[in-house]
């Protein structure tokens, strides 16, 4: 199912609005939604929440026979899964360019950063090795995919613990979690992305897009760093024209970026660590909220109220009159309808000008005429009026009243010096 | 890399260039006589072919006609002997897609598609021997293959990479260079404005070191531009004078 596509006042909107530093959210140019992680009863599930965007990671392990060209090195598996569940526009099963272009650019965050120790996953040398799956499914879309899903790759790899092996001789056991404890992975830094997103030819940009300042944008960058400024990737896409010290304050802003990002990590690997070692239940169940109503339920958003009084006295000023209107209501009789308060109904009248079978400009002119001189009769001729307006009544009636209107009207346009 | 240094004492690489060198570029547009444009280009050891076909109407899906621009459409592919090890997939596979995606990306944003509404550019890039830089290859052959089918152009399109080793740049990096773990950064520039079309990078690199590979990068950029300008006024020379102007 193709996506709505956006209107055009929605986006002349939104891009007014950046154009005066103004979000639809309310957040400044550089500020990131909430980020809330979560994590799951298994080792290695996480949960992360940006805004609305909403992403699932899972970490699993098996063991497998390497590389012939790397027999030392473990192998890292990434895939991301774009299920229609995170929007209508993703199609399942259909490889399309969002979802090459995401799994391209986790594999080159994670894998060519080196951010684990592979050596440390091998367990034979040439045999048997350690392959670490991490899937990451999306379940919401309300923009920046790839920033929510580097942090769920990240948290989820830091969370994950592997099963302890035992090597005897040519013997490997693969001890379970009751046996012995599992092993957390050896990780040497956490490559964060923060994407920027670009509009009016890179002019103005704003970091952590929603999904209506994606679909308005000209183009991302995309900036992976860890806390200890490094970078880790860079990828531009979206065809827009960058300029060097563009690209060096992101960088600057990114860092700022990550350093917060990667304390909200550590804090919530921390009280998980907490909570598991108390004993206290974990998972994504105790996670959500009970017993509160979260149906229809909007979060507060700032409204920002400056000049917001002079602004309304602006539009006032502005507006068009609104159309005089009748001051004295008509009183219809019994089992009648009015259609248009205080106007008077020109059905009967337009009737009887085909029936006479006139010029078009007559016609025409003769409507504006009584138009404009409806609000005349109305107070001139009441009881005409009133007989016009009943439905219920049999035509003869109706006929009496196109008869008294076509006097009314002939004795005008004989005013009017008009042919007949 | 174990034994291999990348950047010896005297300042010498791998295959005896300096730091800043560029590897030797050979090109020749009009290779194919069928397509609207083409070129070949050498870069080095790494060998492309762009062919571009267009502007025509939109094949396929007419559901993708823009109708105030032309729609680009790459195809990047891999020869099966282009590699050391013989390629099982051509095309087809995650990196060929986002290949095409990146040189699509780069094209939309330096041809003047709003002079072709309703239409469609193909261009397909083969990459007939592999040693590192293959995007740069692919971006600067495609360039003068859309310079060859006379579609206009901002600028040039030139595409380098970089990388960085003991706190010096090296430009115009080879396979080995590459797949070395160090740092390597693509570059795709339009050298009159200095804008960047694409810029793509890899491994680990301290913030306080990009703005000097990015300079490194540009510059060697430049130094591309300046090549492929020759290239196209000497094929220029040589087609007006075989019709005898």
């Amino acid at each position: 199912m193709r996506d709505t596509p956006l209107s055009n006042c929605e986006r002349d909107f939104i891009l007014k609005a950046i154009e005066e530093k103004k979000r639809l959210d309310g957040r400044q140019t550089y500020d990131y939604r909430n980020i809330k992680i979560s994590f799951g009863t298994d080792f290695g599930c996480c949960f992360v929440d940006m805004g609305k965007t909403r992403v699932m990671a899972q970490v699993s392990c098996e063991l497998i026979t390497p590389k012939e060209n790397r027999p030392n090195d473990g192998i890292m598996f990434f895939n991301i899964e774009l299920s229609p569940m995170a929007s209508p526009a993703f199609e399942s099963g259909r490889q399309s360019e969002l979802m090459v272009k995401l799994n391209r650019q986790l594999e080159r965050c994670l894998r060519n950063s080196k951010c684990i120790d592979t050596e440390s996953l091998c367990v034979v040398s040439g045999e048997k090795v350690w392959q670490i799956r991490v899937d990451v499914h999306l379940l919401n879309h309300d923009g920046n995919l790839m920033d929510a899903v580097s942090i769920a790759a990240i948290t989820a790899l830091s969370h994950f613990r592997r099963p302890d092996v035992g090597i005897q001789g040519e013997d490997v056991t693969v001890y379970s979690t009751e046996e012995r404890d599992p092993i957390p992975l050896s990780i040497y830094h956490m490559p964060i992305s923060v994407s920027f997103a670009f509009f009016q030819q890179g002019t103005y940009l704003l970091v952590d897009p929603c999904d209506r300042e994606e679909r308005v944008m000209d183009g991302l960058l995309m900036i992976a760093m860890n806390k200890h400024r490094e970078i880790c990737s860079i990828q531009s896409s979206g065809g827009i024209m960058l300029l060097k010290d563009q690209v060096l304050r992101c960088s600057k802003i990114a860092s700022v970026k990550v350093s917060e990002i990667t304390e909200l990590i550590s804090k919530a690997l921390e009280n998980d660590k907490k909570i598991r070692k108390a004993g206290g239940r974990c998972g994504f169940a105790e996670s959500m909220p009970q017993d509160r109503i979260t149906a229809l339920k909007t979060h507060e958003s700032p409204v920002e109220m400056t000049d917001v009084e002079e602004k309304a006295k602006e539009i006032v000023l502005r507006a068009e009159l609104p159309h005089p209107t009748v001051p004295s209501p008509v009183l219809p009789g019994p089992g009648t309808g009015l259609v248009g308060e205080g106007l008077h109904s020109s059905w009967g009248l337009e009737e009887e000008e085909e029936d006479e079978g006139e010029g078009e400009e007559e016609e025409q002119h003769r409507a504006e005429k009584t138009s404009r001189v409806d609000v005349v009769l109305i107070s001139d001729s009441d009881s005409e009026e009133e007989e016009v307006v009943i439905l219920n009544q049999k035509a003869e009636t109706k006929k009496a009243a196109i008869s008294n209107q076509q006097m009314a009207a002939d004795s005008k346009s004989k005013r009017q010096k008009k042919k007949l | 890399m174990a034994g291999l240094e990348l950047l010896s004492d005297q300042g010498y690489r791998l295959d005896g260039r300096k730091a800043t060198e560029l590897r030797k570029v050979q090109a020749r547009m009009g290779v194919f006589a069928q397509a609207d444009g083409s070129a070949y280009i050498e870069q080095g050891n790494t060998k492309a072919l762009a062919v571009v076909y267009g502007p025509h109407e939109v094949r396929g899906s007419r559901s993708k006609t823009l109708h105030d621009r032309a729609v680009i459409n790459c195809q990047y592919s891999m020869a099966t002997f282009s590699t050391a090890e013989r390629k099982k997939r051509p095309h087809g596979d995650r990196k060929s897609t986002e290949m095409s995606l990146h040189l699509k990306q780069t094209f939309e944003a330096a041809v003047l598609t709003n002079l072709y509404p309703r239409s469609q550019i193909d261009i397909y890039v083969k990459i007939l021997q592999s040693d590192g830089g293959n995007y740069s290859a692919c971006v600067n052959a495609a360039t003068l293959a859309v310079i060859d089918a006379g579609i206009p152009m901002r600028d040039y399109v030139c595409a380098c990479t970089a990388g960085f080793v003991d706190d010096t740049p090296l430009a115009d990096l080879c396979h080995a260079e590459e797949s070395g773990g160090g740092t390597s950064l693509a570059l795709a520039l339009l050298p009159r404005g200095g804008h960047i079309a694409l810029l793509q990078m890899d491994a680990r690199l301290h913030q306080d070191h990009l703005e000097t590979l990015m300079e490194a990068a540009m510059t060697a950029c430049k130094g591309v531009g300046k090549v492929l300008d020759q290239v196209v006024r000497q094929h220029l020379q040589e087609v007006s004078a075989l019709t005898g102007e």
